[in-house]
């Protein structure tokens, strides 16, 4: 009879620990209809503005103390570069690439600079288990590198293939990418060193609410000039930056399969259940293991005790 | 008696049409500088020597000043404000484009619901976006040293100065 009870009490008891992890998990789901902070900066780049000069890219080198590149940066050749197949990418030594597509039926190469996109959402931040990455309210998405252990789950996270690895340092690798100038300018609400540069005001930095009403004036007042659509608005959830283009965005190699929604989407409801699992889960069934195997130690015992007398 | 009195009237009313033009008057070419200085930029690279004189012979007043000579813009989006626009108190590109752009005042000035123009240039900018196309057009000097020589700040930026430069090639030979 006193087995019994102890039973049931284990059985409430375990479920108001089930009740109490569920309710976290209903928080998070709440999490999903966040659409940034209010008033974030953003930056819109047109790519019918750019003419490829690389002064964006200087400027970055500049602003973020890194170093020197193998051609100076008004050398054109880097845009006949490829490695694997593949045109430039941003890397421990630029947070910024320009890179040139030539479009079948346009008389002009078009060119596309490529930076960390700082997501609304980013999954770079959700897939890092040491928590290096913060979403700041002024639109950043920044890293402490100092807590990186270098496993790289971010640069798979993400879709724009952003984060680079410090491949050359064996003792202090930690990843790299764009932060925005966050330190150095945004705090201060200045525009990013390279928006600065841009002869062509390639780039218009401002509240991201403000940039989405430009876009949509440019598009609205040009319509042969652009196709209707800002890139970023809402692919991987909303992007910090957004992109405006005169040709359909998969011409430029951008990646239109992203989708619409957060990645964090698709491995929240599993990640939402891994601490219940990792927590409850033990507990609950020791504690059933525990009661169903206490009857044959019992009659175990009771045996061995009756083969003693 | 009358007749003085007539005359000083017209000379008045010449004066005042003289200093304030009304409806219809425009500048022309010939109310324009020889040349202008383009230097408040100058950092990167060397101060613009621009020939207005020159450049007049090849394009329209409103190709550069939109409505502000009080040649009437034809672009349908300008037209709907600025069909009957007088001349402007000032011409001059820096009055309205500024020299610095996205700064803190002018992000928040944005939130007022009365601006139209929230997408307008900075200096910059402006100065790029109207001159390179119509050079391209034209087959006129669109590389960056075409218009202005690097300074050794600029030199400096594009890290020209680490080592020797590379391949020269294909060096400022773009086409756009």
């Amino acid at each position: 009879m006193k087995k019994l009870i102890n039973r049931r009490r284990f059985l409430q008891g375990s479920l108001v620990a089930s009740a109490a992890a569920a309710f976290p998990l209903a928080k998070n789901t709440a999490a999903a209809n966040f659409e940034g902070y209010p008033d974030s900066m953003g930056v819109l780049v047109d790519l019918s503005r750019c003419v490829g000069c690389r002064s964006c890219e200087a400027a970055c080198n500049k602003e973020q103390n890194l170093p020197a590149p193998e051609k100076p940066f008004n050398d054109f050749s880097v845009f006949d570069e490829l490695s694997h197949g593949q045109k430039r990418r941003t890397d421990e030594t630029r947070y910024t690439v320009v890179n040139r597509h030539d479009i079948p039926g346009l008389k002009h190469p078009l060119f596309r600079k490529i930076q960390c996109n700082h997501c609304l959402e980013p999954a770079c931040l959700t897939s890092c288990f040491v928590n290096a990455y913060t979403k700041t309210p002024e639109g950043a998405v920044i890293y402490d590198a100092s807590v990186c252990v270098g496993c790289r789950t971010c640069m798979i996270a993400c879709p724009f293939n952003i984060p680079a690895f410090r491949y050359s340092s064996a003792f202090d690798p930690k990843i790299m990418k764009c932060i925005f100038c966050y330190d150095t300018r945004l705090v201060k609400g200045l525009p990013p060193a390279c928006v600065e540069a841009c002869p062509q005001e390639v780039m218009t930095f401002g509240r991201r609410t403000d940039l989405l009403e430009m876009g949509r004036q440019r598009i609205r007042e040009n319509p042969d000039a652009y196709v209707d659509h800002i890139y970023g608005e809402n692919e991987a959830g909303g992007t910090a930056w957004m992109y405006l283009s005169p040709v359909p965005f998969e011409q430029v190699e951008f990646n239109t399969a992203v989708p619409k929604e957060p990645i964090l989407n698709y491995v929240k409801d599993f990640l939402s259940i891994v601490p219940m699992v990792l927590t409850i889960w033990p507990a609950l069934f020791t504690g059933i293991h525990l009661l169903a195997t206490k009857k044959e130690k019992m009659e175990q015992q009771k045996k061995s005790e009756g083969s003693e007398s | 008696m009358k007749a003085p009195h007539r005359t000083l009237l017209v000379a008045v009313a010449l004066l005042l049409a003289g200093t304030s033009p009304g409806h219809g008057q425009a500048m022309d070419e010939y109310d324009a500088p020889t040349t202008v200085t383009i230097d408040s930029l100058s950092e990167l690279y060397e101060p613009v020597i621009f020939s207005h004189v020159r450049h007049t012979k090849l394009a329209r007043c409103k190709d550069c000043h939109h409505h502000t000579t009080g040649h009437q813009d034809m672009n349908p989006n300008c037209v709907r404000c600025h069909l009957h626009s007088p001349e402007s108190q000032t011409v001059s590109c820096k009055d309205c484009h500024t020299r610095q752009q996205f700064y803190p005042e002018q992000v928040s000035e944005l939130g007022n619901p009365n601006i139209y123009h929230i997408d307008k240039p900075g200096l910059k900018g402006a100065y790029h976006l109207n001159c390179i196309p119509c050079h391209v057009e034209k087959n006129a000097p669109s590389h960056c040293e075409g218009c202005h020589a690097m300074t050794d700040a600029g030199r400096e930026f594009f890290r020209l100065t680490d080592k020797t430069p590379g391949t020269a090639k294909d060096k400022d030979s773009r086409v756009r």
